[in-house]
C-alpha cells in the first residue's frame, strides 16, 4: 500500500543545530502515527517540514506519491493544527473554517454546506458566529480542528494537540479525536512529548531523539520490545542494568543484581557488554522468597509511593542498586513500607536484552 | 469629604500642564478684543474673519492635501518596510535600509529640509523634474520622514504577533498575497492606522522641512501662522488654533475608538 506521506532521508539544520538528521518515515493510509520525543528532538520541525513551513536541506518528502519537497505550504494536500490553534482573531469561527475552502474556490451553497459539515463533526454549530477570543481552550481546539477537516486533507498534522488543555479534558479529547479519525478515514500525524498520549492515540509510534528516529513500532511492541536503551527509558518506566554475556551458554551476568540469568534469546559471544531491561510491573514483590525457577533478589524498601491504582516501590539491593517495582493495589494485596525487607522475583522471559 | 491622594494631585497637575495652554488659546479665540491678551467680551468675530481670509483658507487646504497624501504614502511604504524587517529575516542590505529609514528620526529637521531642497534643485536642473517645487515636493518630504514612524510601529506590532497565524493561513491554501491582505493586514490594522494618524499630525505640524521644499504657490498652514505672528499675533490665529485643536481631538478619539475595536479582536490571555 502506498504511504500517504513518505519522508526519505530528510535533514534540516538551523545554523549549527541539526534539528532533523536523515529521517526516513512512512505514514500509512488511515493510521495515526505519533512522533514522540523530548523537547528539542526535532519532532515539530519534522511536522513543519511535511507541512512545507520549513524547507528541507536534504532528502525528499512525498505526499500521495508526488514529490512535494519544494512545494509551497498552500500547494500541499495536508493540513496542520497548530499548538496555539492559530485561529484568525478577526474572523468568526464559521469564517475561520470557510477561509481554507475559499482558497480552493468553493463558493455559495457548497461553501455553506461544507462549513456546516465541518462544524457538525466537532459539535461546534452552536458557536459558529463566536469570535475566537470568546471561546474556551477546548472550543478553540475544535474550531481549529474543523478548519483543517473542512479542507478534507490527505493527512492531518497535529502539533501537541493536547498541550493547551487541562488533564481532565485531555483524555476525553483523545478519544473524540480518534473516533473522528476512524469516521473520516484520514491519516493523523501527532507530535507529542507525552508517551501515554502517544500510546492512547497512535497506531504506530516513532520515537525521536536529537534529530533521529530511534524506532517506529506499535505502542505495545515499543513497550515490550524496545530497540535500544534510550527508547526503553523514554517509553514508560523501566529498570536498565549493564550486563555481560556469561561463560555458560545462554546466560548473562548482571553485576548490579549479583545474578546470572539464563535468557531465551540469541546472545553475542561471551564477555560482550550489553544492557538488560525489566519493566517495574513485571516484578513480583513479597516478604517470602520466590518459588524456584524465577529470578530472585532480596533488598530493602527505600521509598514507597502510593498512586491509587498502583504502588511504586524503590528497593535497594545489597549491591547498592535501586530497583523500581510497581505493584497493583487490590483486595488482599500486600503493602510495604520504608525499611521492610522484601524479595523480588520475575520470570526470565520478562527481561529484555538491549545493546549496551 | 475624602482628602485627594498624592497621585490624584499629581494627575491633575500633569493634565493642567498639558491642557491649560490649549484651553487658554480656545478661550481667547472667543475674545472680542483685537488685543490677544485682553479680554473684553465673548464673540465669534475672529472665526468670521478667519473664514474670510483667503490666504489662511488656501494654506489650510494645502496643509490638508499634503497631510492626507503624505500620511497615506507613509502608511503604505512604512507598512511594507515594517513587514520586511519583521518577516524577511536577514536579507541583503537590511542594515542599510534600517539606517536610512531611521535617519529622519534622529536627523535635525533643518538638515533634512536643506538636503531635500538641494536634491529637488538638482533634479530640476538635471531632469527638469518638479519645476519650481510645490505641494508634491512637500508631500515627498513628509512621506519620507513620516514613514520612519510607521515602520517602527508596524514592525513592533508584527514582531509581537505570533507567526503561526500567518503560517496557518498558508497551510490552509492561501497564497502569500492572500495571507498578507486577508490575515496580516487586518491584524496589524490598528498599528497602520495609528501610524497614519501620527504621520498626518506630523505633516500638519511641520514648519521647517516644508519651508525648505515648498514652492511659491504652496504655503502650508504652519508657514502662514509663523509668518503672521512675526507681524504680531492676530486673534485670528487663536481661532485657527482652536479649530486645529478640535480637529486633532476628534482624530485622536477616532484612533482610540478604532484601536479599542482592534483590542477586542485580539485573542484572549
Amino acid at each position: 500500500m502506498q504511504p500517504v506521506i513518505a519522508v526519505e532521508s530528510v535533514s534540516k539544520s538551523f545554523g549549527a543545530v541539526t534539528a532533523v538528521n536523515g529521517v526516513t518515515l512512512d505514514v500509512r493510509p488511515n493510521e495515526c502515527l505519533a512522533l514522540l520525543g523530548p523537547s528539542g528532538c526535532g519532532k515539530t520541525t519534522l511536522l513543519r517540514l511535511i507541512a512545507g513551513l520549513e524547507a528541507a536541506d536534504r532528502g525528499r518528502i512525498l505526499i500521495d506519491g508526488a514529490d512535494m519537497t519544494h512545494a509551497a505550504p498552500y500547494a500541499r494536500p495536508v493540513n496542520m493544527m497548530f499548538q496555539s490553534y492559530a485561529l484568525f482573531p478577526h474572523m468568526s469561527v464559521a469564517d475561520n473554517v470557510a477561509f481554507g475552502l475559499k482558497q480552493d474556490g468553493v463558493k455559495g451553497d457548497a461553501l455553506k454546506a461544507r462549513v456546516q459539515d465541518a462544524l457538525a463533526a466537532v459539535e461546534m454549530e452552536a458557536l459558529a458566529q463566536r469570535m475566537p477570543a470568546q471561546l474556551s481552550g477546548g472550543q478553540k481546539q475544535r474550531a481549529a480542528l474543523a478548519r483543517c477537516l473542512a479542507k478534507r486533507p490527505r493527512a492531518l498534522l497535529l502539533d501537541e494537540p493536547m498541550a493547551a488543555l487541562d488533564k481532565h479534558l485531555r483524555e476525553r479529547t483523545q478519544f473524540e479525536l480518534m473516533a473522528l479519525r476512524k469516521r473520516l478515514g484520514i491519516a493523523f500525524v501527532v507530535v507529542t512529548h507525552d508517551q501515554s498520549e502517544a500510546m492512547a492515540m497512535a497506531d504506530r509510534v516513532a520515537v525521536m531523539d536529537a534529530g533521529h528516529v530511534l524506532q517506529v513500532a506499535a505502542p505495545r511492541e515499543m513497550y515490550e520490545r524496545p530497540a535500544s536503551r534510550r527508547v526503553a527509558q523514554f517509553f514508560g518506566d523501566i529498570n536498565v542494568w549493564s550486563a555481560v554475556v556469561g561463560l555458560a551458554p545462554g546466560t548473562v551476568d548482571i553485576p548490579d543484581l549479583r545474578l546470572a540469568v539464563r535468557i531465551p534469546a540469541a546472545l553475542p559471544s561471551a564477555g560482550s557488554p550489553l544492557s538488560v531491561a525489566l519493566r517495574p510491573e513485571r516484578i513480583a514483590i513479597a516478604r517470602d522468597p520466590a518459588p524456584m525457577g524465577d529470578c530472585s533478589v532480596s533488598g530493602t524498601i527505600e521509598d514507597a509511593v502510593y498512586l491509587g491504582m498502583t504502588c511504586t516501590y524503590f528497593v535497594t539491593l545489597s549491591s547498592g542498586a535501586v530497583v523500581r517495582v510497581t505493584a497493583q493495589n487490590g483486595e488482599g494485596a500486600q503493602t510495604f513500607s520504608r525499611g521492610d525487607a522484601v524479595h523480588l522475583s520475575w520470570r526470565p522471559a520478562a527481561l529484555t536484552v538491549l545493546a549496551a | 469629604m475624602r482628602r485627594p491622594s498624592g497621585t490624584t494631585i499629581a494627575l491633575i497637575a500633569g493634565l493642567a500642564f498639558l491642557y491649560v495652554p490649549l484651553a487658554v488659546v480656545i478661550g481667547y479665540s472667543f475674545n472680542a478684543s483685537k488685543l490677544v491678551t485682553v479680554w473684553t467680551g465673548f464673540s465669534f468675530t475672529w472665526y468670521g474673519a478667519l473664514l474670510a481670509d483667503e490666504q489662511i483658507l488656501n494654506a489650510a487646504r494645502n496643509s490638508l492635501i499634503v497631510a492626507f497624501t503624505s500620511a497615506t504614502l507613509a502608511a503604505v511604504l512604512g507598512t511594507m518596510a515594517g513587514y520586511a524587517f519583521a518577516r524577511f529575516g536577514r536579507f541583503r542590505g537590511r542594515n542599510l535600509l534600517a539606517g536610512s529609514i531611521a535617519a529622519p528620526l534622529v536627523m535635525p529637521d533643518v538638515m533634512t529640509g536643506l538636503s531635500l531642497l538641494l536634491l529637488f534643485v538638482a533634479l530640476e536642473q538635471t531632469f527638469a523634474w518638479l519645476p519650481g517645487r510645490g505641494l508634491i515636493t512637500i508631500i515627498i518630504a513628509h512621506a519620507g520622514f513620516a514613514m520612519a514612524y510607521v515602520t517602527v510601529i508596524v514592525r513592533a506590532r508584527l514582531i509581537g504577533m505570533e507567526r503561526d497565524i500567518e503560517e496557518a493561513a498558508a497551510d490552509l491554501g492561501a497564497k502569500p498575497m492572500t495571507v498578507f491582505f486577508g490575515i496580516t493586514l487586518p491584524m496589524i490594522r490598528p498599528a497602520v492606522m495609528a501610524g497614519w494618524l501620527l504621520s498626518f499630525v506630523l505633516s500638519l505640524d511641520d514648519l521647517v522641512i516644508a519651508s525648505f521644499v515648498s514652492g511659491p504657490q504652496s504655503t502650508t498652514l504652519p508657514m502662514v501662522v509663523f509668518s503672521s505672528i512675526r507681524l504680531g499675533v492676530s486673534p485670528k490665529i487663536n481661532a485657527l488654533a482652536a479649530i486645529l485643536i478640535i480637529v486633532t481631538l476628534v482624530l485622536l478619539a477616532l484612533a482610540a475608538w478604532m484601536s479599542r475595536g482592534a483590542l477586542r479582536m485580539r485573542p484572549a490571555k
